[in-house]
């Protein structure tokens, strides 16, 4: 079925499965590697982007339920305000390992601050506990947030 | 191998100009005396300078997250004395005959290259000088550096180590065994922070890793494998999955046509599909229908290894590892004995990126690439099982996401390059995560019976353990082999006995971030705590006691290593000061509910004393509340940002394992297959880590590992200054605790 998406302020089409999940069509389909497969159930948050600026699990998305939507992935991220600066406040903190869940965490991390500027750190937990970083990144991660939103 | 010996004992550098006219810089250096014993091959490091100054130097070992990327050419660029924003890091190739091991493994990067690639720079610089001084007509010692540039102040003419470059590359090259290295006083490089050299690539979503390959005509892969281990197939609907839609073939692997040898990292049974995409060959598994002749594998369960793990520690060890003294003896002298059984689950290795490889075999060569931690060895895997030579297989090593000893297997690479060569075309196999999970090279489980006596004064007179672990086929299974015989306190208790006995069984093992220490640290150091409870001492004078006088424990007396061997006032050091740092003497101070607790670790040549602060509500919940890390890896850190890094997230690793991990078999099969059974600790768990470095005279080591041990001890020993309840068993059941 050819289904036309919105990908970071683009037009894409691609002639898929009804029921393949967003992150596949990103991935392989229009070579978005960005957004990342760790476990398929909507689990660990590798995956997430942004569909009309709700961090999503693309993995859990088909892309038949997209319709006009429009979606944001890492890629897209340099172009978008809160974005550019969650991820020089990631590059100034040194926050990577290994760096794979990196793309999920910037997404949600964007999320969070467009919505709630000034996050508790209990807003932090809510929003970023989704999001698994299995070198345990975590003080970085919340000092990333914690300085973006104390506009350093 | 077969490599002369006396190349091992020589120290050659080899310069040549490239093809853009820059200086080549290639270092053979000889091994350290254990490499050269096991592969006989030389180390080399590869720098190049550009005419505009841009240094690319080779970064020679997988990053898996472990920040060896950015270290090991910080060595080089501080010795070559060029500013880092001037340095470019690739990933060097894949030739151990050229690089020597290029494996990420043991917390052994940095012992094994502090200072070979400190002498690899150096040699650079030494030649860069000489060129410089042979243009002026002056002496070398005449001439100095500084960032890239040759200076001589006496005539205040310099030279950029550009426009050197050429001409250095001509240069005999000095002897890399008395180049002549900065004081470390002087560094500029090798102690600051510098922040990963892939991060910008990383923040903004670029392929770098495994699972990222593409390329023209890429198929992709699943592969189905049995259940239980050992397994094999009889039949599958082949015909029936080939009809679906998108699917370019499917066929069964037989393990006897793919792996005769049976090698434990090679081809095992299943059925791979291969499609247009990922998800459409994933998809496909859901109508796959395969009878499998599930073997004698079929009747393990981690119940009934419970059940004989218990039987076996009821009677005598099957194997005496250690007998100083006699503890029987001893035993009977004490005024309190305490018993105590420990044990701890399999653990799977949770990398996020699943395992996965892209191969493309063509006219009887291949082409992997592979998020590999140890891919020379994978290389000959790939060799063994298409029947090829390794010549004929060129592996590009990628970023990975994690590894944590997981990917020190290559199996992943076999399968690879197998369906590559079936479908001829180029393939990606990538593993669900249930793959991942349930085919994993598992961190041995484990049981010990501790027993101890201590004598009025608390002091201990007797100690002995029966360790329960695992074997295969007779032999002793991999990472599960045999407790090390200096396991503390040995050497440092007149009277102990170490016993040991093997569980048969078929369940694949393998290392695991700070193999064998992440469980005996557990195990030991918990129980070392019943003791000075028992004893009615402070935890931590009870353990500064048992490591008594400052002074140097040799792992083995018949052959002592100075580096390898046990110096308690290197852990002394690191106790006392996690005391101090973490407020231990005020922990009667805490809430009700909140308890310290402390432990320490030897392994990978690291000290490290760590505290955790936890709660625990009368729900039996654990709240992390804070934990305190120092540590003695040497005399220098090299770079403090990934140091940090490291020991930090070792720290909330182990915790998080100990909180919510372990693998089940039931009927030989993994039960749990996702994060929902399986729970990485998440951010809203982690409490803030305060890490410290003590430096002291000795040689710089890793840090991959030697954080990780102690913090699992200190947290039940936290619970238990909390509760009142001694946690003997991992992962921790919060059940256990409720008031």
């Amino acid at each position: 079925m050819p289904y036309t998406i919105d990908v970071n302020g683009a037009k894409r089409t691609v002639d898929v499965d009804p029921d393949m999940p967003l992150l596949w069509v990103l991935r392989d389909e229009l070579d978005l590697k960005g957004s990342k497969f760790g476990c398929g159930a909507g689990l660990c948050g590798a995956c997430t982007v942004h569909i009309d600026g709700q961090p999503t699990r693309s993995c859990q998305v088909a892309i038949s339920t997209i319709g006009s939507a429009s979606i944001a992935t890492i890629e897209g991220m340099a172009a978008h305000q809160i974005g550019a600066k969650v991820q020089a406040a990631w590059m100034a903190l040194d926050v990577p390992q290994c760096g794979y869940c990196q793309a999920g965490q910037i997404m949600s991390a964007t999320a969070l601050l467009s919505k709630t500027p000034r996050p508790t750190d209990q807003d932090i937990d809510a929003a970023m506990s989704g999001n698994v970083c299995r070198c345990c990144s975590y003080t970085r991660i919340r000092a990333g947030v914690k300085q973006i939103a104390e506009g350093k | 191998m077969t490599r002369p010996l006396d190349l091992s004992r020589r120290a050659l550098l080899r310069a040549s100009l490239t093809i853009g006219g820059g200086l080549a810089l290639q270092a053979i250096l000889p091994g350290v005396a254990q490499a050269a014993a096991s592969e006989g091959a030389p180390i080399t490091a590869f720098v190049t300078i550009a005419p505009d100054g841009v240094v690319t130097i080779l970064s020679k070992n997988p990053e898996i997250g472990q920040g060896i990327r950015t270290m090991l050419p910080m060595l080089i660029a501080e010795e070559l004395d060029v500013s880092w924003k001037d340095v470019r890091i690739e990933q060097a190739p894949l030739n151990e005959a050229v690089y020597g091991r290029q494996h990420s493994g043991g917390s052994n990067s940095t012992p094994e290259n502090y200072m070979r690639l400190r002498r690899v720079g150096a040699a650079g610089r030494q030649m860069l000088i000489e060129a410089a001084a042979q243009e002026w007509s002056v002496a070398p010692e005449e001439c100095e550096t500084e960032a890239g540039v040759v200076h001589h102040r006496k005539s205040g003419r310099s030279l950029t180590y550009g426009a050197l470059a050429a001409k250095a590359a001509a240069r005999k090259v000095p002897d890399l065994a008395s180049v002549k290295l900065k004081d470390p006083k002087t560094f500029k490089i090798i102690g600051q922070r510098i922040p990963g050299v892939e991060n910008a690539r990383i923040v903004t979503g670029q392929p770098l890793f495994g699972i990222d390959v593409s390329m023209p005509g890429l198929l992709h892969a699943v592969f189905e494998k049995c259940p239980v281990f050992g397994g094999k197939v009889k039949s599958a609907n082949i015909d029936a999955i080939k009809a679906l839609p998108g699917i370019h073939d499917a066929f069964i692997i037989q393990a006897s046509e793919a792996n005769p040898s049976k090698d434990p990292e090679g081809l095992v049974d299943g059925v791979a599909i291969v499609a247009k995409s990922w998800w459409t060959a994933n998809k496909a598994r859901e109508k796959l229908e395969i009878v499998w002749d599930e073997g004698v594998g079929a009747t393990q369960s981690s119940e009934g290894f419970s059940a004989l793990a218990a039987k076996l520690l009821g009677e005598a060890p099957a194997t005496v590892l250690r007998n100083d003294g006699d503890a029987d003896a001893a035993m009977k002298t004490a005024t309190k004995v305490l018993e105590a059984s420990y044990s701890y689950p399999f653990l799977s290795h949770i990398v996020l990126e699943p395992q996965n490889c892209t191969a493309h075999f063509k006219d009887g060569k291949i082409a992997l690439w592979a998020p590999a931690q140890n891919p020379g060895p994978g290389r000959k895997l790939v060799a063994k099982t298409l029947g090829l030579q390794e010549s004929d297989i060129t592996v590009h090593v990628t970023r990975g996401g994690g590894g944590f000893g997981r990917r020190l297997q290559s199996d992943f690479m076999a399968e690879a390059a197998w369906i590559s060569r079936k479908v001829e075309a180029p393939v990606k196999l990538l593993w669900s995560r249930r793959d991942d999970m349930q085919h994993d090279f598992y961190r041995p489980a484990g049981f010990h019976k501790f027993k101890a006596g201590l004598d009025e004064k608390g002091g201990l007179v007797a100690f002995t353990d029966h360790f329960v672990t695992f074997g295969k086929g007779g032999k002793p299974a991999n990472s599960a082999s045999t407790m090390p015989v200096t396991e503390f306190p040995a050497m440092l208790a007149p009277n102990l006995r170490y016993g040991q006995s093997v569980i048969e069984s078929n369940v694949p093992t393998g290392p695991m971030r700070a193999p064998r220490s992440n469980a005996l640290g557990f195990a030991f150091q918990s129980f070392i705590d019943e003791l000075a409870h028992a004893a009615a001492k402070d935890p931590v004078a009870f353990r500064l006691s048992l490591l008594g006088e400052p002074r140097s424990v040799p792992s083995d007396p018949a052959k002592p290593e100075p580096q390898k061997d046990f110096n308690t006032g290197r852990m002394r050091n690191v106790l006392a000061r996690v005391a101090e740092l973490s407020g231990w003497k005020n922990r009667d101070k805490l809430p009700k509910g909140t308890g310290m607790g402390v432990a320490f670790y030897f392994s990978h040549l690291g000290y490290f004393a760590e505290v955790v602060q936890a709660t625990v509500s009368t729900s039996g919940a654990i709240k992390l509340d804070h934990v305190w890390v120092v540590g003695d890896i040497g005399a220098q850190i090299i770079n403090p940002a990934g140091a940090e890094h490291q020991a930090q997230g070792a720290a909330l690793d182990g915790l998080g394992t100990a909180l919510g991990q372990k693998v089940t078999l039931e009927k030989g099969r993994v039960v749990e297959a996702n994060f929902d059974s399986v729970l990485p600790l998440r951010i809203d768990q982690a409490p803030p880590v305060v890490v410290e470095f003590i430096t002291s005279d000795f040689p710089t080591t890793g840090l991959g590992e030697p954080a990780l041990p102690p913090v699992a001890p200190a947290l039940c020993n936290a619970i238990f200054a909390a509760t009142g309840k001694r946690i003997r068993q991992l992962p921790i059941d919060t059940n256990l605790l409720k008031a």
